[in-house]
């Protein structure tokens, strides 16, 4: 990446990021959710605009779609939290390769969800801008897809592996190249359970950077998964910042995974040795027997406003089960806290 | 706040903070260091070998290096295999992995595996900067440090000055061009062997101890490793010596800033704990303190060798101190590879031009071979040894030679000849070609080998393509024979004068002068009776003074015999099919009663025991297909020939070891019986003990030559019951040592050792021949039962002392090939062996063998030889054959002139 011009955002975000806590969006699905859509509204026929890519699968649930079935209601959600104070907004983009799409049968709709999913988030941030004259950035979301690199998911064959680095770092280029040429400012991969995938998005977003022929701000945020501290694959929070260090990010840290508390000694020790920035963004708590958030504004912000007090943090925000009101609650929250003074090399 | 260290994780992290002086690579799971290690992954064991790497991280290593670097493995393939097994054992893959190859490709499959922050072992500057800044920015992108070698265009650094400028260099291009972390980098700067009597190496340790000063001192942030074993390679043997001077260096490396390296741990002395006196003399020798260092820990070096050096007599190395010319010759006369590419490099940094190397002292070397082997004073196996060596030198020099060629364009190395080798079309045997392939090879020879079952058309194609200067044919089966007439022709057709040379065991010098040079007016075909008369014959083909006089001599030569055996057969009496059968061999069935099988039908055998089989081999043929005459074991001691012999010998147990417990071959065979009685020549089998359905009909041959006092002529249907008088059984069976031979073969062809790829194929053949015989033996004692009681020794085993034979069609007792295609039938055997028949009936994989059983106590071996028209239309009849296929099948013995073959020789 070295050799590679950087970016102007990285100019606006550094500038951003001295002087207060950033604020990063919250959830994408429960805000869906209550749409209350259904399989016609999915796929534009009903409601919307009619999906031009085929599939014979249903499309309920591919939230990712919507951006193109739905684009008025997703520009809505992300103007929402524009205005509830998120600095940066994540394209609706999680399941948005070719990888994660095939559940659906929409592999060939990647490049549109991604491109579109990058301009409806300018769209809206945009309009908020506009209104209120604050910058504001696009982060390009990338998820983990549904597969493992480096787990094999069949017990009796511990070697077997369902998906490659090679078919992984593939389906990531096409994913961050959709991402740029859409307008993303950011790159952010993802809810990392499994650090090989991980690190084929980071080959695949070198590549898409050189291809662009701009280096573009990298966010990286792995999940701590259960209570002993480790991703999925195996990791402590140490290992998994150096496995990703190459990758010279502009942030690491943690999202989703057991709400905030939960995340907090994992938060500690990634501060602790990370020379980049902090970034967390955690769910609403744990999800109750229906699946559903329980936390409320006035409880999760606190809990997050605690990393600030504490220093760990340059970048919040909210996962599973946020809405604008955590979002606002959190900004609210933070907005006495100085950000975490990124250490330098002696 | 944050230091610029190096960090690096598994699961777990790892930091090379201050506090850690040295950091010990694990070294056990490297194929190239640990031969129990290379074991298991030749074995693909797995699980054993996971093993070995816990136990390493449970002793403390805080990285392990993986190589998997091996002729006979599929590198790439098990570096991606076993670290995706690692992965999934989280006691292991808490620690980081150092990726080790020499192959790029290798080390990138394995980065592509791990999701910790490996190193990769190694990178460096050898094939040039741009290769070098794309390795490093791959590196950087899968999220990997580096070891650098300090290797560049020119080649390996010995010097302080080269090490430390190669070093600078590739410091520089990293951190300003790539962008990569210093931290990151790792320098191996070469870690040379001292004490070697050559004055120039004696600075070795201090060249390095001194760079490792410089590096850390000037490279900021960038650390320093190395493989410390090569340090006291001339001590070899010498265990205890050699653990003392590991541990004077390192003391003295570490302080000047040596922070990792690959150290075999268990094996490394305390440096205050060494003997004061031994310790002084390892630092003479290490830090270079006194011109006779060396001698000075030679001399005492004995007195501490202890018990490791016990185990082994030290060779003698004496040689090591000659002229890098004389060495050469050395390594190549004796067919030692262990220095070859350090001493061609060497070569090549004194010569003006990698070519001259060749021409050079290896040419000299190699005509030293030649001429040892013209005198009789090598034999075969050396002389291919002796091909391994040279082989592995043009490797070395290959990639400067192409370099200097894309360079200025010139530069062909100017060879003696061109000579196309290929097995004719239908066969499948290549040992001896191969051999005679390493032969000419070795003597300047550029040979083009086409392979296996390569049709006429193909070998003309690419004669003319190529434009060589000599085609070879070889072939093993009868049918092969017809094969190269059939080239013969075609050549003379499309109007080659090529010089034809013909060969393997079926051939003869009668063959090719009376079917094949009458064929071919315009060249010369010549006989060529074993690969040590190779390089004479077509030295005097291609030599523009000998040419003419040699090719008439053979001429006049090939007339005369062809002359004499004309004579000869028309004067031998043949006899009438009738009377011939009136001859036959006449046994008494009235009071035999031929024990029943214990099953009719058949039976696949898969449970075969290598081992058990290897108790079987007849060594005999072994030797000759080195060409060494003579029976084992009193070849052996062969005056004459009993060292080349010993040797090969202890070499084919070594690898029959490997053979055995790497089970590189999956033995398959399968085995019938069925209820037989004769019908005139022909043996009927029955579907039941009812004998009322016949199942197949095999067919046999006569003996037509007049037989003298009272001698039977006779035929395999003899002794078989005739139909009518006692029941009676025959059985058949195909055994195959498997098909893994020809791909372990074709690895070590790749890997420049055509001496182990001959070697695994003889020992194939072998295999399937002592299968045959313990098949055999199971067949008599159990499955058949007629001689349960028997107990013969190996000897007599191999002298056929039991009752009963084993014939095998296309074989002197029944030389139609065709009736394998019965026997195949009978047995359903392509399916139950995986062996296949060629369009000329040979079995592929070639080492296979199958054959009729046949019980009766009086039967025995015998050759039908030449048989005359009427049994041809009789025996096509029977089989309902047309004549003329049955005279094709049937070429090598008739004792007639076919009618198509008379017209086209008109």
């Amino acid at each position: 990446m070295t050799g590679l011009a950087k970016s102007p955002v990285f100019e606006a975000l550094n500038r951003a990021a001295s002087e207060r806590i950033l604020i990063l969006d919250g959830a994408m699905g429960t805000q869906i959710q209550q749409l209350n859509l259904g399989e016609d509204d999915y796929t534009g026929h009903g409601s919307g605009h009619a999906c031009r890519h085929h599939s014979d699968h249903p499309q309920q649930g591919n939230n990712d779609l919507l951006i193109l079935t739905q684009p008025e209601a997703v520009e809505e959600i992300h103007y929402r939290y524009a205005k509830a104070g998120a600095d940066i907004v994540e394209t609706n983009t999680f399941s948005a390769t070719t990888i994660a799409q095939a559940d659906y049968g929409m592999q060939e709709a990647v490049h549109d969800l991604n491109v579109q999913g990058a301009r409806v988030v300018r769209r809206a941030l945009d309009r908020a801008t506009a209104e209120d004259g604050k910058p504001r950035f696009v982060a390009g979301a990338i998820g983990p897809t549904n597969r493992t690199a480096s787990i094999s998911p069949d017990v009796n064959n511990p070697g077997y592996r369902a998906v490659s680095f090679d078919d992984l770092r593939i389906a990531y280029f096409q994913q961050a190249k959709g991402l740029i040429a859409g307008g993303a400012d950011i790159l952010l991969i993802e809810t990392i359970f499994d650090t090989l995938n991980a690190k084929a998005a980071i080959f695949a977003c070198i590549q898409a950077m050189e291809a662009h022929g701009r280096a573009l701000p990298l966010m990286i945020s792995g999940t701590i998964t259960d209570a002993s501290g480790r991703t999925l694959s195996g990791q402590t929070p140490t290992a998994f910042w150096y496995s990703v260090r190459h990758a010279q990010p502009w942030s690491v840290g943690l999202n989703c995974a057991l709400g905030a508390s939960a995340m907090r000694p994992h938060l500690a020790e990634l501060s602790g040795v990370a020379e980049t920035n902090i970034c967390a963004y955690p769910n609403a708590g744990l999800p109750n027997a229906f699946g559903q958030y329980d936390e409320g504004p006035m409880d999760t912000a606190p809990q997050v406003a605690e990393f600030a007090r504490e220093g760990l943090v340059n970048v919040v925000g909210g996962c599973c089960g946020t809405t604008p009101d955590h979002i606002r609650a959190i900004a609210d929250a933070v907005a006495a806290y100085v950000p975490r003074k990124v250490p330098e090399y002696a | 706040m944050h230091e610029r260290l190096l960090r690096l994780s598994g699961l777990e992290p790892f930091t090379l903070t201050r506090d850690i002086p040295f950091v010990n690579v694990g070294e056990r799971t490297n194929v190239t260091g640990s031969a129990r290690f290379r074991k298991l992954i030749t074995n693909r064991d797995y699980a054993a070998a996971l093993e070995v790497a816990r136990d390493q991280v449970e002793n403390g290593a805080q990285i392990i290096d993986i190589n998997m670097d091996e002729g006979l493995i599929d590198s790439q393939a098990a570096m991606v295999e076993f670290l995706n097994l690692l992965a999934a054992e989280p006691d292991i893959a808490r620690v980081p992995i150092m990726i080790d190859s020499s192959k790029w490709e290798v080390i990138e499959a394995g980065l592509k595996c791990v999701q910790g922050k490996p190193v990769v072992n190694s990178i460096s500057i050898k094939e040039g900067e741009e290769q070098f800044i794309h390795h490093a920015k791959l590196c950087l992108a899968y999220g990997a440090a580096v070891v650098v070698m300090a290797f560049d265009e020119e080649g390996q650094a010995d010097s302080f000055q080269r090490k430390t400028e190669i070093c600078a260099r590739a410091y520089k291009i990293l951190t300003e061009d790539v962008g990569f972390p210093p931290e990151d980098i790792i320098f191996d700067p070469n870690i040379f062997a001292v004490a070697t009597g050559i004055e120039e190496h004696n600075n070795y340790g201090v060249d390095f101890i001194e760079a490792s000063r410089w590096i850390t001192q000037n490279l900021p942030h960038a650390h320093v490793s190395g493989g410390v074993s090569n340090l006291s390679f001339s001590f070899r043997g010498n265990e205890p010596v050699r653990e003392a001077m590991h541990a004077v260096f390192l003391y003295h490396a570490i302080q000047a800033g040596m922070d990792m390296g690959i150290v075999n741990a268990g094996q490394l002395a305390v440096y205050d704990q060494i003997d004061a006196e031994l310790r002084e003399a390892c630092e003479d020798v290490v830090l270079n303190r006194r011109d006779d260092a060396t001698e000075r820990l030679l001399e005492i070096a004995e007195r501490f060798r202890g018990e490791g050096g016990e185990k082994k007599r030290e060779k003698d190395l004496s040689w090591r101190e000659w002229s890098v010319e004389k060495r050469l010759e050395h390594a190549l006369v004796n067919g030692i590879t262990e220095y070859i590419e350090a001493d061609t490099e060497e070569a090549r940094l004194g010569a003006e031009r990698p070519l001259h190397v060749i021409e050079g002292p290896l040419m000299a070397g190699m005509n030293v071979v030649g001429d040892l082997f013209g005198a009789g004073k090598m034999f075969l196996p050396q002389v291919v040894k002796s091909a391994r060596v040279m082989k592995q030198a043009v490797a070395v020099l290959l990639p400067y030679m192409e370099e200097e060629k894309a360079a200025n364009g010139g530069g062909e190395r100017q060879s003696a000849g061109k000579i196309l080798m290929a097995t004719v079309k239908g066969d499948v045997h290549d040992i001896g070609k191969n051999i005679v392939g390493v032969v000419l090879a070795c003597n300047n020879y550029e040979v083009i080998d086409l392979g296996v079952m390569v049709p006429a058309q193909k070998i003309l194609e690419v004669a003319r393509e190529q434009n060589v200067d000599v085609i070879g044919l070889s072939g093993l089966i009868t049918p092969s024979l017809d094969e190269m007439v059939h080239v013969a022709n075609e050549m003379e057709r499309e109007g080659f004068d090529l010089p034809l040379l013909i060969g393997g065991a079926t051939t003869s010098k009668i063959h090719t002068a009376v079917k094949i040079a009458p064929r071919y007016h315009k060249g010369a075909a010549v006989y060529v009776t074993d690969a040590s008369r190779a390089v004479g014959v077509v030295s005097s083909l291609l030599s523009p003074t000998q040419q003419q006089h040699y090719v008439d001599g053979i001429r006049t030569e090939y007339a005369d015999v062809a002359e004499r055996h004309e004579r000869a057969e028309a004067a031998k009496q043949r006899l009438p099919l009738q009377t011939a059968r009136n001859n036959a061999y006449k046994i008494d069935w009235t009071d035999y009663r031929a024990t029943a099988p214990r099953f009719t039908g058949t039976r696949v055998i898969d449970d075969w025991d290598l081992a058990e089989i290897a108790r079987y081999i007849d060594w005999t043929p072994f030797f000759q297909t080195w060409e060494l005459k003579g029976v084992y074991p009193r070849i052996l001691e062969d005056e004459k020939q009993g060292e080349a012999a010993r040797s090969l010998f202890a070499e084919a147990q070594e690898m029959l070891v490997r053979i055995i417990e790497g089970k590189w071959f999956r033995p398959r065979a399968v085995v019938g019986f069925w209820p037989a009685n004769t019908v005139g020549d022909d043996i009927r089998l029955f579907t039941g003990e009812d004998r009322a359905e016949v199942l197949d009909t095999l067919h046999t041959l006569r003996q037509q030559v007049t037989k003298r006092g009272g001698r039977p002529n006779v035929a395999l249907s003899d002794f078989v019951a005739p139909q009518g008088a006692t029941p009676d059984y025959v059985g058949g069976f195909v055994v195959t040592a498997g098909p893994e031979e020809s791909e372990i073969a074709a690895r070590y062809e790749r890997a420049n050792d055509d001496y182990a790829a001959i070697m695994v194929k003889a020992l194939a053949d072998r295999f399937a021949e002592a299968m045959a015989e313990m098949l055999h033996e199971r067949v008599r004692k159990d499955y058949w039962g007629y001689a349960a009681d028997e107990d013969y020794s190996n000897a007599e085993l191999v002298a056929e002392a039991y009752s009963g034979i084993r014939p095998a069609p296309g074989y002197p007792a029944q030389p139609d090939h065709t009736e394998k295609l019965t026997l195949f039938r009978l047995l359903d055997a392509e399916a139950a062996t995986g062996v296949q028949l060629t369009e000329s009936m040979a079995m592929w994989p070639g080492s296979s063998v199958s054959g009729l059983y046949i019980g009766h106590p009086e039967a025995y071996y015998f050759g039908v030889a030449k048989i005359e028209e009427d049994q041809a239309r009789d025996y096509a009849a029977r089989k309902g054959m047309s004549l003329e296929e049955a005279e094709r099948w049937l070429a090598p013995v008739l004792n007639y002139t076919r009618k198509q073959e008379a017209s086209n020789a008109a």
